[in-house]
């Protein structure tokens, strides 16, 4: 679904700017989004594997980069009406205008899935096209099928903000008569609803922190896993410790500015960082340091780098099939009373871009291959420099990867990230003399890496065993190849 | 033309030559030459508007000049009849009682002004004026907040912050200050203010405090209070009318609004911007009912989805608990419809603005066989009070919110003046369809004579056609230049003879734009000739003067309108 309505971005933005702009005396609406999938390769439900049968969905379209849902306004062809190619067929509401929707094919609009009035979700089917009269009828009974099957609940007007009917705007069943009785109902403000909508949290599942154990906005944030900042660039990122020792010294008395220096605002970005960094001192932080041989890693990347493989993906691999064997710390404490273990290793990487911080997420780093995350790395810094980011890229991460190698640091100390268990600060790999255990003396290339944890979910054996892990993929790397 | 008539004719003209020359606007022209609304043009438009919370600075400003015109031309209170103390007593001295103080004053009527409160009523005090010293700072947060528009701009700012007290102060320091304008505008006149309640004895006579008095005619000028429905326990902190929320004594995280109607539009933009959670609740199926369908589509896609609001529509609020014992405030919510329970929500605090209750009470009416209908006086198209016969009352009045007609300042001030008019003399009908009305949210929600459904039923049953004709502030240069391009401008009109039914605006400073509009129709200027008129490049003026453009009317230009002086 996320690839359907993606590819109907670039045609609504486009339509988006034209729809406010026409005005005219008459009603003339000019904008068209063509929104029709053919029903044989349906994405997500799988139809009835009677072939070749013409009959097309007509889905809800997404009108804006933030429309999750539209209403339809009123369907401008009945069913059985026979439609041309460009046709307008029916009108859409999104969060931002009304728009007409036309037909991409010729036939007929055999069946209405989502009536007048009726929401559903974007890439949902909404009303089914067949290509010729003969086909109305097997429609029909597709239609009926579907709405006594999965598409029924897309279908439902959905609670919240969109209610035409007097629905009330929380669905739950409300306790009647006494309101002390029973399980206590969900209360969550109204911004924490918006805020669940749009990052498909369930609000149902979150544990309220806010007065009266009322759901917050700052609730749903952390439970969507993103660091609870307005702004659209809002990373949580891992800097060295100078930048929080300074955040935490401004909340004091701050002596006066010697002449000439000059105040400047932060930037969003540096609003956000700086949040982060306050936030940070709420956990209770620990961190373990660990010497890795990289010999072997060393020699595999030069295998490997002609074929575009950076140190970060071999890191960031690494690291995603350590947690994979010690998921406590792939693990996040959220509330301070429960933590959740999370279903996905993705590891966020922390990048320096002009005057700022980011932290591009590789996501699934334990599954994907080599190759695969190294092309999705060089993606990801690219969008980052010219700060193309979706938030999912920037906030999804479960584990951080901090490397100042590459500048000589032999090591460092890294904050944990609000929202996070665990974050790894990597140094440089440096020739180092060993002793082995018979008093050999030998230089190998070493590198020392620290890992900063949440102490209230990781603690000291959790880490030390999954450095073992680490040091022990690091120092047999054939399996990141694998 | 006419400016140059009426200020030549003009008794206050003489020793002013500072005065700004707006004189067709300020010069309450004795010369009754546009029969109807010569005389009230300034009182009807010069408000702006916005159901009970209006502002009327605008009006007081230019009332100051007169006030000072008139009395270096020692134009004072006239002398007394011979059998009455009074040649007019007004009870109440909110903004239409001191709309008719003046005017009669003008007029040469010896005037007496009956207040058991404080001077300047709902609007100075307890509404228009307060909530905009409010929104003032909520749309200055607003853009300060939102770092997108500052980004557009080149501008940056560190986080924006509010001291509340500060804020606070700010709206009552305005009242105050429009307050004592009042006053003193009345006193500089020589107006007697007297104070006690007012009540009416019998006919002609008055008693307010211990004291009888008698005048010609009386005026009925008492206002409104914010209506409570039964069930909902106000305690001034939690649950709470718009009296309490004016003075911003608290900024819960939370508010719940009971009531989607220009008050409780103004609050929710004052709380969100001071950075609430909002939750409105609407009787109505929809929210913002009242306004042009169309605007509230687009009010409520700017106004409410994108804020931090949300809302239950098709319901009442049955019972509301202020919050004690440790408890949240509880607001119990049933249908509309079916009276059944449908909801409880546990808010911080709830707002009460569903709507104003005319302030009759004690007034004495039974001692004039007078029935108020849901409190509210009935009058005729002249405001002449009707009695329980349905016979009019003679020599009684009543404007304003008391007698329901249109509930806002600038309606009862119109309704003062035309009564003034009527008692000196000269027959007059205010037309309240070219009252504008406007809601002072950001961006603003203006509006004059019909919405489309109304004036669609009207051209249904009176057979003609009607059209649209709509402009967005989107292809305004002064508004792109904002980066306030949202909005939308749209005109109901009669394309047979170009009259205008209804001007609504949502956009950039809407509720100054309407007054070309209103204008229009009382006037009744039509738009094969307005659309002549020029407008200054670039302004925020051009999306209405688009709007006249883009009207298709099949009638041409009258010859008047074309012999347009040069001035050089």
């Amino acid at each position: 679904m996320a690839v359907s309505s993606s590819s109907f971005l670039s045609t609504t933005s486009l339509t988006n700017s034209k729809s406010n702009i026409s005005f005219a005396s008459s009603v003339s609406p000019s904008l068209r989004s063509v929104v029709f999938r053919s029903s044989i390769p349906a994405t997500s439900h799988r139809r009835s594997m009677t072939v070749r049968s013409k009959i097309r969905e007509i889905f809800m379209p997404a009108l804006s980069s933030t429309m999750t849902e539209g209403k339809i306004v009123s369907w401008i062809k009945t069913e059985g009406e026979k439609l041309a190619k460009g046709e307008s067929v029916v009108v859409v509401e999104s969060d931002k205008a009304d728009m007409d929707v036309e037909t991409f094919y010729d036939g007929y609009l055999a069946a209405i899935v989502v009536g007048e009035g009726e929401t559903a979700p974007v890439g949902a089917a909404i009303g089914l096209l067949a290509e010729t009269e003969a086909e109305i009828e097997e429609a029909k009974t597709k239609a009926a099928s579907k709405s006594s099957s999965s598409v029924v609940e897309a279908v439902v007007p959905s609670p919240p903000p969109v209610t035409s009917s007097p629905a009330p705007a929380i669905s739950q069943p409300a306790p009647v008569t006494a309101v002390a009785d029973g399980p206590r109902k969900t209360v969550a403000t109204p911004y924490a609803k918006k805020l669940a909508k749009q990052h498909k949290v369930d609000i149902g599942s979150i544990a309220g922190t806010g007065p009266f154990g009322r759901i917050t906005a700052s609730d749903v944030e952390t439970a969507a896993g993103i660091a609870p900042s307005k702004s659209s660039v809002a990373p949580p990122p891992p800097p060295p410790t100078p930048v929080a020792a300074k955040a935490t010294t401004t909340t004091t008395n701050l002596p006066p500015l010697l002449p000439d220096s000059s105040i400047v605002p932060f930037t969003a970005m540096q609003s956000a960082v700086s949040k982060n960094m306050i936030e940070s001192l709420s956990v209770p932080t620990f961190r373990v340091g660990y010497p890795v041989n990289t010999d072997a890693l060393d020699a595999l990347y030069e295998k490997v780098k002609p074929k575009g493989v950076t140190m970060t993906a071999l890191l960031a691999k690494a690291a995603g099939m350590a947690l994979a064997q010690h998921p406590v710390v792939n693990a996040s404490c959220k509330d301070g009373k429960s933590f959740s273990y999370n279903s996905n290793i993705n590891i966020a990487v922390a990048v320096a871009i002009n005057g700022g911080l980011i932290t591009p997420v590789l996501q699934d780093a334990d599954k994907l291959d080599l190759y695969l995350l190294s092309q999705k790395w060089k993606e990801l810094v690219g969008k980052a420099r010219s700060k193309q980011l979706q938030p999912h890229e920037y906030n999804s991460g479960t584990f951080t990867l901090s490397n100042l190698g590459m500048f000589g640091v032999d090591r460092f100390d890294a904050i944990l990230p609000p929202g996070q268990g665990a974050i790894m600060a990597v140094g440089a790999s440096k020739p180092t003399v060993v002793a082995d255990k018979d008093g050999f003396f030998s230089v190998k290339n070493t590198m020392l890496v620290n890992v900063t944890a949440d102490h209230r979910i990781v603690y000291g054996a959790d880490l030390a065993a999954f450095l073992q892990t680490f040091a022990k993929i690091i120092e047999n790397p054939d399996s990141l190849t694998l | 033309m006419q400016s140059a008539l009426s200020l030549s004719f003009s008794p206050t003209s003489l020793p002013l030559a500072n005065r700004p020359l707006c004189s067709s606007n300020a010069a309450p022209s004795s010369t009754p030459r546009n029969l109807r609304f010569c005389g009230l043009r300034r009182e009807a438009f010069g408000f702006s508007p916005s159901k009970q919370l209006t502002s009327c600075l605008f009006q007081i400003q230019s009332r100051r000049i007169e006030v000072s015109a008139a009395a270096s031309s020692s134009a004072g209170n006239g002398a007394p009849s011979k059998s009455f103390d009074y040649d007019l007593i007004i009870i109440g001295a909110g903004v239409g009682g001191h709309g008719a103080a003046l005017h009669a004053v003008e007029k040469g009527l010896k005037t007496a002004i009956i207040e058991g409160d404080v001077v300047g009523g709902t609007c100075v005090n307890r509404g228009c004026v307060p909530s905009k010293a409010l929104l003032a700072v909520s749309g200055r947060m607003r853009e300060l907040q939102n770092e997108h528009h500052m980004k557009a701009f080149g501008l940056q700012v560190s986080a924006a912050g509010y001291d509340r007290q500060g804020v606070a102060d700010h709206a009552s320091n305005l009242a105050t200050k429009i307050r004592n304008n009042l006053t003193n505008s009345m006193k500089a006149l020589g107006v007697d203010i007297l104070t006690g309640f007012g009540a009416v004895l019998g006919p002609q006579k008055v008693k307010y405090g211990d004291n009888i008095i008698t005048g010609k005619d009386i005026i009925i000028a008492t206002g409104s209070v914010p209506f409570v429905p039964k069930g909902i326990e106000v305690d001034g902190k939690t649950v709470i009318t718009s009296d309490h929320a004016l003075k911003l004594e608290s900024v819960p995280d939370w508010i719940a609004i009971v009531g989607s109607g220009y008050i409780g539009l103004e609050f929710s933009d004052v709380y969100t911007a001071l950075g609430s959670e909002v939750t409105f609740i609407e009787a109505l199926d929809q929210l913002m009912p009242g306004f042009d369908p169309e605007i509230s589509k687009l009010a409520q896609r700017v106004l409410i989805n994108p804020r931090k609001i949300d809302y239950h529509t098709g319901v009442f609020a049955s019972k509301i608990t202020p919050a004690k014992d440790g408890k949240p405030v509880m607001i119990e919510l049933i249908d509309a419809k079916t009276k059944e329970p449908k909801d409880t929500l546990e808010v911080d605090a709830a707002l009460i603005a569903t709507g104003r209750a005319p302030f009759t009470n004690g007034l004495g009416l039974e001692n004039i066989n007078v029935v108020t209908q849901r409190g509210f006086i009935p009058v005729d198209e002249r405001m002449r009070v009707i009695d329980g016969n349905g016979k009019l009352v003679p020599h009684l009045y009543c404007i304003g919110d008391a007698n329901g007609k249109m509930m806002l300042a600038h309606a009862a001030s119109a309704q003062g003046i035309s009564v003034v008019e009527q008692v000196t003399g000269r027959d007059h009908v205010l037309n309240h369809l070219s009252i504008p009305a406007a809601c002072f949210t950001h961006p603003e929600i203006s509006m004059v004579g019909l919405t489309e459904p109304q004036a669609r039923e009207k051209a249904e049953k009176e057979g003609f056609k009607v059209s649209i004709a709509k402009t967005s502030f989107k292809a305004n240069t002064k508004a792109l230049a904002e980066n306030e391009g949202e909005g939308l401008a749209k005109m109901i009109y009669r394309p047979d003879n170009g009259e205008i039914l209804g001007v609504h605006i949502f956009g950039l400073h809407a509720a100054d734009l309407i007054h070309e509009a209103s204008n229009a129709i009382a006037l009744g200027t039509r738009i094969q000739d307005i659309k002549l008129a020029v407008h200054a490049h670039p302004t925020l003026s051009e999306v209405v003067d688009e709007l006249f453009k883009a009207a298709k009317v099949d009638s041409p230009a009258s010859v008047t309108a074309q012999s347009v002086k040069v001035a050089v």
